[in-house]
This record gives C-alpha cells, sequence and structure tokens, in this order.
C-alpha cells in the first residue's frame, strides 16, 4: 500500500518516538525518500521539539534552587519527622 | 542516579541520615519545576508549589514503594499539588478546557513546509527565540502541554506519564501528537529565521566585476 501524505501526519509523533511497526516504518520512510514535504515537516517537528526540551528555553528562577533547600533545611531541623505510617 | 544508589539513599535516610534527602531530590528539581508551571503559569505559585511537593515528598518518604522510580513518585506527588493549587485559584475550569480545545476545530495537521534548515540549539542563546518557544507551549490547550511536558521535557515513558494522569497509553500518544503538531504549525513558519544563513551563492562573482 503507497501512504499519503496525509497518513505520514498521522504518525509523524510514533514515528518519532519509533514506537510503529517495522512494516509502518518502511513504508513512512519509502514516502520520506520521495516527498520533500514531509520530510520538512518530519526533520522541523524533531528540530522543534529538541530545542523545546533544551534547558536553556525553559530555566529556572533565579535562586530557585537555593530557596528550595533552605526551606527544606528548615523542614529537616524543625518538626522533621517522617510519618511512619504506611 | 542508579535506582540501587537510590533505594540506598532512602533507606539511609528513613533509618536517620535526613541531610541526605537534599541529595536525593537534587536531580530532579527541574523536572519538578517544569510539572509543576505547565499547569501553574504564575512564576511564584508555580515555586511555592514544588517547595510543597518536595516536603510532602519528604514526610511521606516511609511511603514510596521502590516498584515505581523515585522520580515518577515525586512526579505524582507534584502533579498532586498543583492540581490542588489549581482547584483555589480556579484559574482554569473545566468549561475553559473545552473552549481551548474548540478552537483548533480538531484540526492538528502540521505546517506545509518545501525545505527545512536545521536551526542548531546554540540559536538559543538568543532569547528571542527561547521566548518564541515558550509562548508556542504556554498557548497549548491545557491537556496537551501537560503531555507535551511529561513526555517532551521531563523525558518520562508513555507508560508512566499514563499511570500519573490516570489516562491510556492511547490517550497519552493522542495528547502528545496532538501537542507536536501544534507546536509545529504554531513555529515552524515563525522559526524558519533562526537558521544559520547558507553563505550567499556566487558572491565571489560580484566581487570580480564590482
Amino acid at each position: 500500500m503507497k501512504l499519503k501524505c496525509k497518513h505520514v501526519w498521522m504518525y509523524i509523533s510514533d514515528y518519532i518516538d519509533n514506537s510503529v511497526d517495522a512494516e509502518l516504518r518502511a513504508q513512512i520512510e519509502r514516502h520520506l525518500e520521495n516527498c520533500e514535504i514531509c520530510s520538512a515537516i518530519l526533520d522541523s517537528t524533531r528540530n522543534i521539539l529538541y530545542l523545546t526540551a533544551d534547558a536553556r528555553t525553559f530555566t529556572l528562577p533565579v535562586g530557585f534552587s537555593e530557596r528550595l533547600h533552605a526551606r527544606l533545611s528548615s523542614e529537616l531541623q524543625d518538626d522533621g519527622e517522617i510519618s511512619r505510617r504506611k | 542516579m542508579p535506582r540501587a544508589n537510590e533505594a540506598e539513599m532512602i533507606a539511609r535516610i528513613l533509618a536517620g541520615e535526613r541531610e541526605l534527602f537534599h541529595e536525593l531530590i537534587r536531580p530532579y528539581e527541574r523536572m519538578v519545576y517544569l510539572t509543576v508551571s505547565a499547569m501553574l503559569k504564575n512564576e511564584a505559585d508555580a515555586e511555592d508549589t514544588v517547595q510543597d511537593a518536595v516536603i510532602k515528598a519528604y514526610r511521606n518518604l516511609a511511603a514510596f514503594r521502590a516498584e515505581s522510580r523515585f522520580s515518577t513518585w515525586l512526579t505524582a506527588i507534584a502533579l498532586n499539588e498543583a492540581r490542588g493549587r489549581l482547584r483555589r485559584i480556579k484559574r482554569e475550569n473545566v468549561e475553559s478546557l473545552d473552549a481551548e480545545l474548540e478552537m483548533y476545530g480538531g484540526d492538528f495537521t502540521p505546517a506545509a513546509l518545501m525545505d527545512w534548515h536545521p536551526i542548531p540549539s546554540e540559536a538559543l542563546e538568543s532569547k528571542e527565540l527561547a521566548d518564541k518557544i515558550k509562548a508556542a507551549v504556554a498557548e497549548l490547550p491545557f491537556l496537551y502541554r501537560e503531555v507535551l511536558t511529561l513526555r517532551d521535557l521531563d523525558e518520562l515513558q508513555t507508560e508512566e506519564t499514563a499511570v500519573l494522569l490516570n489516562v491510556s497509553i492511547q490517550v497519552v500518544k493522542t495528547r502528545l501528537h496532538r501537542a507536536r503538531m501544534l507546536l509545529q504549525k504554531r513555529l515552524a513558519p515563525v522559526l524558519k529565521g533562526f537558521a544559520p544563513q547558507p553563505a550567499p551563492r556566487r558572491s565571489w562573482l560580484s566581487r570580480r566585476h564590482p
């Protein structure tokens, strides 16, 4: 069966996650070899996700870690009992 | 952190070496913050919630069961805390969720492009690029942003995400697919300009013939 662009788009996310079966993967790859548009869509999606996950995109507020550990320290010193109920 | 080391550390904390809890959570601070801030857009709310979640994790550490990963357990606590806070501030109720989803009219087709010039991660030194990406993620409907954060930012597995959100694996995959397509559609046309410019072709000609 020959895949149409529309079908390839349905599987882009699964394809990126490597969660399509071998047969479908081969069909998608055959399509990508001959379709510039689908290749560009796949490349741009991958690229965008890569940039989104980069630590420079979503940064922690300045001093976040220091404040967290300071609060934790006072918890540990004050009534830092770990609940024993399970 | 390897799971065995983590289990040993937890045992030592429970045996009284409380201070080790600082080290136990250190690798997951960023992950927990990202998860919570996907739900609570206000930075101060998100930070408070992370602190509450970490304290809660400490107090309940004896209830941690080693069959799940510590990171997943901590994320579950953080999600609960964030949901509780969300209910209190009622910023996003069910109605607005439906409205958000309808906005897209079920259209999750990607933006069609003829070609794509890769944008290297160094381009993120430009705050403008990072801001555009953050804005696009912030605009995603809540349920899609939540899944995208757990899967693509926190790098949790599909199965873990399904358990945390109490939905099926297929629901996680569908939401993730839609989230990614909405991001591509929104960002691909905008980000094109951030690709390094190829050297102008045949520029030497103009030098030879001024």
